[in-house]
C-alpha cells in the first residue's frame, strides 16, 4: 500500500489531521460547542465553491471562509447577539446556500467537488502535504503553548475572565484553529465528515481517561489511529476515506463505552 | 483599616428600563467576612459581578483595594468562585488540574507550571482537605468536595479578597456546614476578606461578621444578630 506515493502523501497529511482535529475538538467539546465544526464545514463548502467560481485554489478560499465563519460564530456567541444554536444555524444555512449558488454559477457540480465533500486519498499532492504539515504543525504548537490557559477557560470561563486572562482572544484562537483544521482536513476526510473527527475521538477518550491531560492525549491517539485504520480500509476496500475514518472513530467510541460498562460490572 | 471594596452610588440593569441595583453604596474593610443575602432576582449576583468586573456599573463607581474594578483582579488580588452552573464540573479534570487552573494569570499565560505554582497548588488542596483526592477525577467526588476543589482553585493565586457566589447550592446540609467551617478557617488563617453570597444565609450566619441584605439596593447592613425578625428568611424577604 505504501509503495504508492499517493498513499504515503495521504498518510502524511492524515497523521497531522488525525492529531490536530481532536486537539482542537477537545476544547470545543468542553465548551459544549461540538457542532460548530459542522457549521464551519458548511462555510468551507461555500469557500471551495467560491474558489471554483473565481478560478483560484479552493483550499485557499476554503481556509479564509472557514476561519472567518468560525470567528463570526464566536463573536455572535460571545456578544450574546444571538443564542449559540441560532448562531450555528445561521452559519449552517448561509454556508450551504452560498455554496450551492457558487457551485451552480461555476458549473462545478462534478467529481472533484465530491472529493471535497467526502474526502479522497487520491487528491493529496506534495504541495498539499507541505501546507498541511506547516499550518497544522503550527496549530499543534500553538495549542501546546496555550494549553494551560485554554484548560483554565474550559473549566471556569468566568473565573478566568476575572483573573484577567484574555478569554475572548483565547476563544477566537480556538474558533480560528477549528476553521484551519477543517480547511486542512477536507481533502482527506471531507467537509461533511471532518467535524466528526474533532468530536468522536474526544468523546471516546472521555469514557476511558481520568484527567484532562490523559483525555487530551488519548483523544489525539484515537484520532491518529482512526485516520490510519480508516485510510487502510479505504485503500483495500475501495471506500471513501472520510466515511471509513469516521466509522472507525465511532467504533472506538462504542468500544470505549462497552469497556467502561464491563469494567463497572466487574 | 484599608478598604477592600468600595461601592459608591452604583446602579445597574441588564435592561435599561428595569434596574437590578439602584444607588447601592457600602464599604468593606480589608479582612472582614461579609455575607450577602436576599431574594432571588434581588441583585446579589449582579453585585458580585460588578465587584469582580464582569459587568460595568451604569452609574457610580466600584473600587477594589483602592483601584478601579478589574485592575486588582488582574493583579491576582481577587479569588472568585462563580455559581455552580458556570463551572466545568463535568469536564474530565482531576482536583489537581482544577486547582492548577487557578495559577494561570495574564502574566503567566504560557508554558508549564513552575515549582512555586506546584507548591501553591499542593498547599491549596491541603487547606481544603482534599490531599487524598488530589488526583481523583472531579466527577467521582461529592458535590461538597467539588465545591472545595473550586474553592482551592480560588485561593491558589493567594488572593486578598475571596468572592463566592452561592457555593452551597446543590450540596447537602452537612456539607453546607462543613463548607461554612472551611471558609471561617480560611478567613482566619489567610487573613483574607470574604464576600459570600447566598439566598439562604443560615449556613454562614454564625461565621459572618456582617450581613448585607440586597433587594434592588442594600436594605440592611449590620451584624447578622441585628437582622430584624421579619427578614429572618432573607430568601423570601418582603417589606
Amino acid at each position: 500500500m505504501l509503495d504508492h506515493e499517493f498513499m504515503r502523501l495521504a498518510f502524511g497529511a492524515g497523521a497531522v489531521v488525525g492529531v490536530l482535529a481532536p486537539a482542537v475538538g477537545f476544547f470545543l467539546v468542553q465548551r459544549r460547542m461540538s457542532l460548530i465544526g459542522d457549521g464551519i464545514g458548511h462555510v468551507a463548502f461555500a469557500g471551495v465553491a467560491l474558489g471554483y467560481l473565481l478560478g483560484i485554489a479552493p483550499v485557499a478560499t476554503a481556509l479564509v471562509a472557514s476561519v472567518a465563519g468560525a470567528i463570526a460564530v464566536e463573536w455572535l456567541r460571545a456578544n450574546r447577539r444571538t443564542a449559540g444554536d441560532q448562531a450555528l444555524a445561521l452559519l449552517f444555512y448561509t454556508g450551504i446556500a452560498a455554496g450551492v449558488v457558487f457551485v451552480s454559477s461555476a458549473g462545478a457540480l462534478n467529481a472533484n467537488l465530491f472529493s471535497f465533500l467526502f474526502g479522497s486519498i487520491l487528491t493529496v499532492t506534495r504541495g498539499g502535504l507541505l501546507l498541511v504539515a506547516v499550518v497544522g504543525g503550527a496549530g499543534i504548537v500553538l495549542i501546546a503553548v496555550l494549553y494551560r490557559a485554554l484548560v483554565a477557560v474550559a473549566l471556569d470561563e468566568e473565573g478566568a475572565r476575572v483573573s484577567g486572562l484574555p478569554v475572548g482572544t483565547l476563544n477566537v484562537v480556538v474558533a480560528g484553529l477549528a476553521g484551519v483544521t477543517i480547511a486542512l482536513s477536507m481533502r482527506i476526510v471531507g467537509i461533511l465528515l471532518i467535524a466528526a473527527l474533532m468530536v468522536l475521538p474526544v468523546t471516546a477518550a472521555g469514557r476511558l481517561a481520568r484527567s484532562v491531560a490523559s483525555t487530551f492525549v488519548l483523544s489525539m491517539a484515537i484520532g491518529l489511529g482512526s485516520v490510519f485504520v480508516g485510510l487502510t480500509l479505504s485503500y483495500y476496500a475501495d471506500l471513501a476515506p472520510g466515511g471509513a475514518i469516521v466509522l472507525v472513530a465511532a467504533g472506538a467510541y462504542v468500544a470505549a463505552a462497552a469497556s467502561t460498562r464491563l469494567a463497572f460490572r466487574a | 483599616m484599608p478598604l477592600a471594596v468600595e461601592l459608591d452610588d452604583v446602579s445597574f440593569g441588564y435592561d435599561a428600563r428595569r434596574p437590578v441595583l439602584e444607588d447601592a453604596s457600602f464599604e468593606v474593610p480589608a479582612g472582614q467576612f461579609v455575607a450577602i443575602a436576599g431574594p432571588n432576582g434581588g441583585g446579589k449576583t449582579t453585585l458580585l459581578r460588578l465587584i469582580v468586573g464582569l459587568v460595568r456599573p451604569q452609574s457610580g463607581t466600584v473600587r477594589v483595594f483602592g483601584e478601579p474594578v478589574g485592575a486588582a483582579a488582574r493583579r491576582g488580588l481577587v479569588g472568585y468562585l462563580p455559581q455552580r452552573a458556570q463551572l466545568g464540573i463535568e469536564a474530565p479534570a482531576t482536583v489537581r488540574e482544577v486547582v492548577s487552573a487557578g495559577r494561570v494569570t495574564r502574566r503567566r499565560l504560557f508554558g508549564p507550571l513552575s515549582s512555586d505554582d506546584r507548591d501553591a497548588v499542593d498547599a491549596s488542596i491541603a487547606r481544603v482537605g482534599l490531599s487524598a483526592q488530589a488526583d481523583e477525577p472531579l466527577a467521582t467526588l461529592s458535590g461538597g468536595q467539588q465545591q472545595r476543589a473550586f474553592i482551592a482553585k480560588a485561593i491558589a493565586g493567594r488572593p486578598r479578597l475571596l468572592i463566592l457566589d452561592e457555593p452551597t447550592t446543590g450540596v447537602d446540609a452537612d456539607a453546607q456546614d462543613a463548607l461554612a467551617a472551611l471558609l471561617a478557617r480560611l478567613h482566619r488563617e489567610l487573613h483574607v476578606t470574604v464576600l459570600y453570597v447566598s439566598h439562604e444565609f443560615g449556613a454562614v450566619e454564625h461565621v459572618a461578621e456582617r450581613l448585607l441584605l440586597v433587594r434592588g439596593g442594600v436594605e440592611f447592613d449590620g451584624p447578622p444578630s441585628a437582622l430584624p425578625e421579619r427578614w429572618h428568611d432573607p430568601s423570601h424577604a418582603h417589606a
